[in-house]
C-alpha cells in the first residue's frame, strides 16, 4: 500500500513506524513542512494507561522513549503562599524535540521516507496518488481544511490565553501555581521533562491578560512580565522562548475524520485542552488503532471507518474532561476564597475523572486530611479520624443539618382539594429511614388556584396546620429535618397528575392560570392572564399567608420555588416575560415581583430557620436567561435573605436545550456557589454517595439531593427490609 | 431485558405474504415484540397500515413503531391510525415517535420541516388524551416512545411518553444515551424510571446483502452509512454479545432488525437466542 502522510509530529511518525512494522512492503512517506529539529513547544506529559499501548506496539521505541522521561507521581498547588501535595499521580514527560528525534530514527531504521521542508498545499493531488493520505498536520491542519465540509469541522478558541514557555527550573512534580495580581489571578501548569529544563504553561482570563497590558507586549517583555510575577517559584531560574507567544487554545472537533481515502490523525482531528495533558497521547493512540484497522480490515474504506469508531467515542470522553478543565481554568478566578485543601481538591477532581473515592486509593493521605479538615470546619473540633464529608453536619446561620444529602419526596399522590392523603405519612416515614439529612416537599401550592394538578398538596388554610405538623413530627422522630417548597404553578397549572405525563391539561375540573404574560406553556395548555396589580397583591398575600402555616407547622425550612417555569419564575425568564410595567424588562425588573415575595416571606419566616429559593440559573434556550444573568440573580435573593439557593435550569418553556447527564447541575452549581458567594443545595442525576463527597468536599455545593429513585442502595436496603418496592413503573 | 424482533418493512424485496409469514413466526418464537421502522423516500411499507395486518395474523407480541415519524402526519390523524391498531391488536401497541433525520421525507410529504419538534409534542400531548377534540377510538393505553438524542428530545419523552427509543449503537452508547433519559425523566418530575428500548441490525443468513442495505438505507447520512454497516451483526456471537451488552446497560426491551428480506432470518435469530 502506497501511504503518504502529512505531518511529522508523534502522530505521523508513529503511524509511519507501526506501518512499516505491520508489512514493510508498505511504501510510507511522510511529508513535513519544516526543518527536521524545528518544533514548538517544550515537554510533552503522557500517563502510564498510554505507556502499555505504547510498549506493545513497538517495543523499540517505547524503551528508548521511556528511557529519557521524566517521571513523578506528584502533583504540587502552590496557592496562596501554601504548597499542597497530592500523590499517586502518576505521570511522565519527554521533551517533545527528543521524542520526535526518536520517532524520526526509529522511521528510518525501517525504511520510511522522511521528506522535510515541503510545501503541502494540494492535498487533493496527493490523495489521487496514493492508496491512503493521513492528515497529521495538526491544529491547522491543510488536510483538514481541504474538506472542511465533508468532514463538518468545527475549531473554537476555549478556556484562557496562554504562553508556552520553558524554563531551567527543575521540578519534581507537576506544579500548578496560582498568583493574585491586581489584574487578576494568573496560572502556571508546569512540569519537568528532562534533567535540565520543565515545562512552564503561563494561563490568565483574556480580561486578565489586556488589564496587565499582556497583549501590547513583544515576547521579551511577556518573558519579564512573567519572570517578575513567579519570581519567587522560579528561584532565579530564567523562562525559556521557544517562539513562544500568547494564544487562544483551540478546540478542534470533526463530525467524521476521513473522507474517500484521506483521514484525519491526532490535533488534525480532535484536541483536548492542555490542562488534561493528553494530546501527544492522544495522537499516538490514534496511530495505533489506524495501523490495526488497516491489518484488520482489507478494505481501507471500511478501515477508516472501523478506526474512526473505536477512536471517535474515547475521543470524546476526553474532550468532554477537558472540556469541563478548561472551564474550570476559566473561572478559578472565583474560587480564590476557598480555603487551600478545599482549593486543591477542587482543581484535582476538576475534570471529573478524579473522585472522592478514587483519589482516596491514589493518595489516601491528602484524603484524610481533607475529610479531616472538612469535618473540623462543620463540627469546630478536629479529629485526625473524620467520616467521609457527606456525614458532616450542614452550619447555615442557626440551622445545623446532620448530613449533606437532602431528599425529595414528592406528595403527588394527594387526595384532591389539596388535603393530605392517608399515605403521605407513610410515604414520609419511608424517607425519612433512608438516612437523608434533609427531606424536602415537591411543591405545596399556596393556593388551589396554584396546583399544579388536582393532586398537588397546598397550604391554602389553616385547616391544613395539623396534618402537616404531624408529617412534621414524623420526620423529625426519624432525626431528620424537613423543608416545604412553596410556590404557585403559575401556567403550568391545571393539569393532570404527573404519571400520566407532564402539562397535560385537565380536560374537565380545570382553574384560571396566571402567569407573568399572557402566553401558554405547552400544547393544548390554557393560556394563562398576564397578572395584574390586584393579582400580584393577592399573590403576595397567599405566600406570606402559606408561610406563616409552614411555620406554624413546624418546618424546619422554606422553600420559595422560582424555578421550572412556574409562576415566580415566568418573572425570572425573559422568554416568559414580555411586561411593559416595572415588573418586565431588565433583568433587575424581572426580578422585582420575585423579590417582593421573598421579602414578604423573609419577614414572617422566623431567623433562625432556614429559607431557601429553588432558583432557574439558565434557561437553556436561546434568547433566554444565561448563567451569568442566573448569577447575578442569585446573589439578589442572598441579599433578599435567602440562606440557601437551590440551583436549578430549563423548563422555563417547554421546548428548550437541556444538556442531560450525571450531575447535569453541578457546574452552574459550582459557579453560584463561588460568584453568588451562597451556599447551594443542587440536584440534577446525582446517584451516587461519592458524587456528594466530591460535590461538597470540593466546594461546588454544600447540599445534594440524591436522586433516590436511581439509587442501588435503596433498592437494597429496601429488598433487606422487606418493604415493598417504591418503584412505579407506568406501562 | 425482552428481545423484540424487526419486520423487514424498509427491506427489499419484501413483500405482503413475507411480512405477514414473519410476523407469524415470530408470534409463535421466542420474540416480546414484532417493530416496523418509518420512511417515505424509500421503498417500505407503511408503519401502522402494516401493523393493522400484522395485528391481524398474531395474538402474543406486541407490536411497536421503532420510530414512526410522527410529523410527517397530521396529528388527529395518527391519533386515529394508531388507536385503530391499538383497538384492533388489543391493546398490544407501543408507538414510539420522533422527528425523524431525513428533511426529505418532510419534503415529499409536503409539510414543513420547521417546527417539527413543537409539532411532536403537541402530537404526543394529543395522543395523551390533551386538547378538546378528541374522537375515539380512545388512545388511552397506547404505550408511548420517543426517540432524538437531543435534550430536546429527552425533555419531549419524559414530559408525554413511557420510555426511550434509543436510536442505535455499541451498548456503551445505549448506556449513556440511558442515563441522560433517566435524567430527564427525573427533572420532570415523573415518577419511577422511563422504560428503556433499543435497536440494533442483524443479517445470519446474507451478511454482505444486509450490510449493502445498510450502506443504501443511510446513505443520506454520507459517512455514517459505513459506520451503521459496519455494526451490523452478522454472526450469532456477535448477536449473543450484543444482547448482552445491551442488558447490562439497563436496557428493558432490544429490537433487533433484519437487514435481508429472508424469512429463514427469524428462525435463525430464534435460534442463535436460544439458551
Amino acid at each position: 500500500m502506497k501511504v503518504t502522510v502529512l505531518g511529522a509530529g508523534p502522530a505521523g511518525l508513529y503511524l509511519g513506524i507501526l506501518l512499516k512494522k505491520a508489512d514493510p512492503r508498505h511504501e510510507v512517506t511522510i511529508l513535513e513542512r519544516n526543518a527536521p529539529d524545528a518544533t514548538f513547544g517544550w515537554g510533552v506529559v503522557f500517563s502510564e494507561e498510554t505507556l502499555g499501548a505504547l510498549r506493545d506496539a513497538d517495543p523499540q521505541s517505547y524503551l528508548a522513549i521511556t528511557d529519557t522521561f521524566a517521571r513523578w507521581d506528584t502533583v504540587d498547588i502552590r496557592y496562596q503562599g501554601r504548597l499542597l501535595r497530592s500523590r499517586g499521580h502518576a505521570f511522565s514527560a519527554i521533551s517533545r524535540k527528543l521524542l520526535l528525534a526518536i520517532l524520526q530514527d526509529r522511521c528510518r531504521e525501517l525504511g520510511v521516507a522522511l521528506r522535510f521542508g515541503v510545501t503541502l498545499d494540494d492535498p487533493a493531488s496527493l490523495a489521487r496518488e496514493a492508496d491512503l493520505l493521513v492528515g497529521a498536520d495538526g491544529v491547522h491542519s491543510v488536510v483538514r481544511r481541504a474538506h472542511a465540509d465533508v468532514l463538518v469541522t468545527s475549531v473554537e478558541p476555549q478556556g484562557c490565553k496562554y504562553v508556552w514557555f520553558g524554563t531551567d527550573l527543575l521540578l519534581d512534580a507537576f506544579t500548578f501555581i496560582f498568583r493574585q495580581t491586581e489584574h487578576g489571578l494568573f496560572q502556571v501548569h508546569s512540569y519537568p521533562f528532562d534533567e535540565r529544563t520543565s515545562t512552564f504553561i503561563v494561563e490568565c482570563p483574556e480580561h486578565t491578560w489586556r488589564r496587565a497590558g499582556l497583549d501590547r507586549m513583544n515576547t521579551q517583555e511577556s518573558i519579564a512580565f512573567c519572570e517578575k510575577l513567579f519570581a519567587d517559584d522560579l528561584a532565579g531560574h530564567r523562562l525559556l522562548s521557544n517562539r513562544s507567544c500568547w494564544t487562544d487554545f483551540l478546540l478542534v472537533r470533526n463530525q467524521t475524520w476521513h473522507h474517500r481515502n484521506t483521514v484525519l490523525l491526532g490535533d488534525a482531528a480532535h484536541t483536548a485542552h492542555f490542562s488534561v495533558g493528553s494530546g501527544t497521547k492522544l495522537a499516538m493512540e490514534d496511530a495505533i488503532a489506524l495501523t490495526n484497522a488497516l491489518i484488520r480490515e482489507p478494505d481501507p474504506e471500511a478501515a477508516l471507518v472501523g478506526y474512526e469508531l473505536e477512536r471517535q467515542p474515547a475521543v470524546e470522553r476526553f474532550q468532554r474532561a477537558a472540556a469541563d478543565s478548561a472551564g474550570y481554568f476559566a473561572r478559578v478566578e472565583h474560587h480564590v476564597d476557598l480555603e487551600p485543601v478545599q482549593f486543591a481538591f477542587h482543581l484535582l477532581t476538576r475534570s471529573g475523572r478524579v473522585s472522592h473515592a478514587n483519589l482516596a486509593v491514589r493518595d489516601p493521605d491528602f484524603v484524610r486530611v481533607l475529610d479531616s479538615w472538612f469535618a473540623g470546619k462543620a463540627t469546630g473540633r478536629r479529629a485526625a479520624l473524620a467520616p467521609a464529608p457527606l456525614f458532616a453536619p450542614l452550619h447555615i446561620g442557626e440551622a445545623r443539618l446532620p448530613n449533606r444529602i437532602a431528599r425529595t419526596v414528592d406528595l403527588e399522590d394527594m387526595d384532591s382539594e389539596g388535603k393530605l392523603g392517608a399515605d403521605a405519612e407513610q410515604e414520609i416515614a419511608a424517607a425519612t429511614r433512608s438516612g437523608a439529612g434533609l427531606l424536602l416537599t415537591g411543591l405545596v401550592a399556596v393556593s388551589l388556584d396554584g396546583r399544579t394538578s388536582p393532586a398537588c398538596p397546598t397550604l391554602h388554610d389553616d385547616t391544613q396546620i395539623d396534618r402537616w405538623r404531624s408529617v412534621v413530627d414524623t420526620v423529625h422522630r426519624g432525626g431528620a429535618l424537613v423543608g416545604i417548597r412553596l410556590g404557585h404553578a403559575g401556567r403550568r397549572g391545571a393539569t393532570r397528575p404527573r404519571a400520566q405525563g407532564v402539562d397535560i391539561p385537565l380536560s374537565s375540573g380545570k382553574w384560571p392560570l396566571v402567569s407573568a404574560s399572557a402566553m401558554p406553556y405547552a400544547p393544548f395548555c390554557a393560556r394563562p392572564k398576564a397578572a395584574d396589580p390586584a393579582d400580584m397583591a393577592a399573590l403576595r398575600v397567599a405566600f406570606t399567608a402559606a408561610a406563616s402555616r409552614a411555620r406554624a407547622a413546624g418546618f424546619d425550612l422554606l422553600e420559595l420555588d422560582m424555578a421550572q417555569g412556574y409562576l415566580l419564575a415566568s418573572f425570572l425568564s425573559p422568554l416568559t416575560n414580555r411586561r411593559t410595567d416595572g415588573y418586565g424588562g431588565a433583568l433587575e425588573r424581572r426580578l422585582r415581583f420575585p423579590l417582593e415575595v421573598l421579602h414578604d416571606v423573609r419577614v414572617v419566616w422566623p431567623r433562625d430557620r432556614l429559607l431557601s429559593v429553588r432558583l432557574t440559573i439558565a434557561d437553556w434556550s436561546l434568547r433566554g436567561l444565561s448563567a451569568d444573568e442566573g448569577i447575578v440573580a442569585a446573589r439578589a435573593v442572598a441579599a433578599a435573605g435567602a440562606d440557601l439557593v437551590h440551583v436549578d435550569a430549563g423548563q422555563s418553556v417547554a421546548e428548550d436545550r437541556p444538556e442531560y447527564g450525571r450531575g447535569f447541575h453541578t457546574v452552574l452549581s459550582a459557579r453560584v456557589r463561588s460568584e453568588a458567594r451562597v451556599p447551594t443545595l443542587v440536584g440534577g442525576h446525582l446517584t451516587t454517595l461519592d458524587e456528594v463527597n466530591t460535590l461538597v468536599a470540593a466546594g461546588r455545593a454544600d447540599l445534594c439531593l440524591l436522586d433516590l429513585a436511581e439509587s442501588e442502595l435503596e433498592q437494597q436496603i429496601g429488598e433487606a427490609e422487606g418493604a415493598r418496592p417504591r418503584r412505579k413503573v407506568p406501562r | 431485558m425482552r428481545v423484540g424482533i424487526g419486520l423487514p418493512n424498509t427491506t427489499p424485496g419484501a413483500d405482503g405474504a413475507l411480512l405477514l409469514e414473519w410476523a407469524r413466526r415470530a408470534d409463535g418464537g421466542p420474540f416480546s415484540t414484532v417493530a416496523v421502522l418509518d420512511r417515505l423516500v424509500y421503498d417500505s411499507f407503511e408503519p401502522f397500515t402494516t401493523l393493522a395486518a400484522v395485528a391481524a395474523v398474531t395474538s402474543r407480541v406486541r407490536l411497536a413503531t421503532m420510530i414512526a415519524i410522527g410529523p410527517l402526519r397530521g396529528t388527529a390523524l395518527l391519533a386515529k391510525q394508531a388507536a385503530s391498531v391499538a383497538a384492533v391488536a388489543g391493546a398490544r401497541l407501543t408507538v414510539g415517535l420522533g422527528v425523524g433525520a431525513r428533511r426529505e421525507d418532510y419534503a415529499v410529504a409536503g409539510v414543513d420541516h420547521r417546527g417539527r419538534g413543537t409539532r411532536l409534542s403537541e402530537q404526543l400531548a394529543y395522543l395523551r388524551g390533551a386538547g378538546e377534540r378528541q374522537f375515539g377510538p380512545p388512545t388511552e393505553g397506547i404505550e408511548l416512545l420517543v426517540g432524538g438524542a437531543s435534550g430536546q428530545a429527552l425533555t419531549r419523552m419524559a414530559r408525554y411518553a413511557d420510555g426511550y427509543a434509543h436510536g442505535g449503537g455499541p451498548p456503551r452508547a445505549f448506556a449513556s444515551a440511558a442515563v441522560r433519559a433517566r435524567a430527564a425523566w427525573s427533572d420532570l418530575g415523573r415518577p419511577g424510571r422511563p422504560a428503556l428500548w433499543g435497536q440494533g441490525y442483524f443479517a445470519l443468513g446474507d451478511p454482505e446483502r444486509g450490510s449493502a442495505y445498510l450502506r443504501d438505507y443511510y446513505a443520506f447520512t454520507g459517512p455514517f452509512a459505513e459506520r451503521v454497516a459496519a455494526g451490523n451483526l452478522t454472526g450469532g456471537r456477535a448477536v449473543r454479545d450484543f444482547v448482552r451488552g445491551y442488558a447490562a446497560a439497563g436496557c428493558d426491551e432490544l429490537i433487533l432488525f433484519p437487514t435481508v428480506s429472508d424469512v429463514a432470518e427469524v428462525d435463525r435469530l430464534a435460534e442463535v437466542l436460544s439458551p
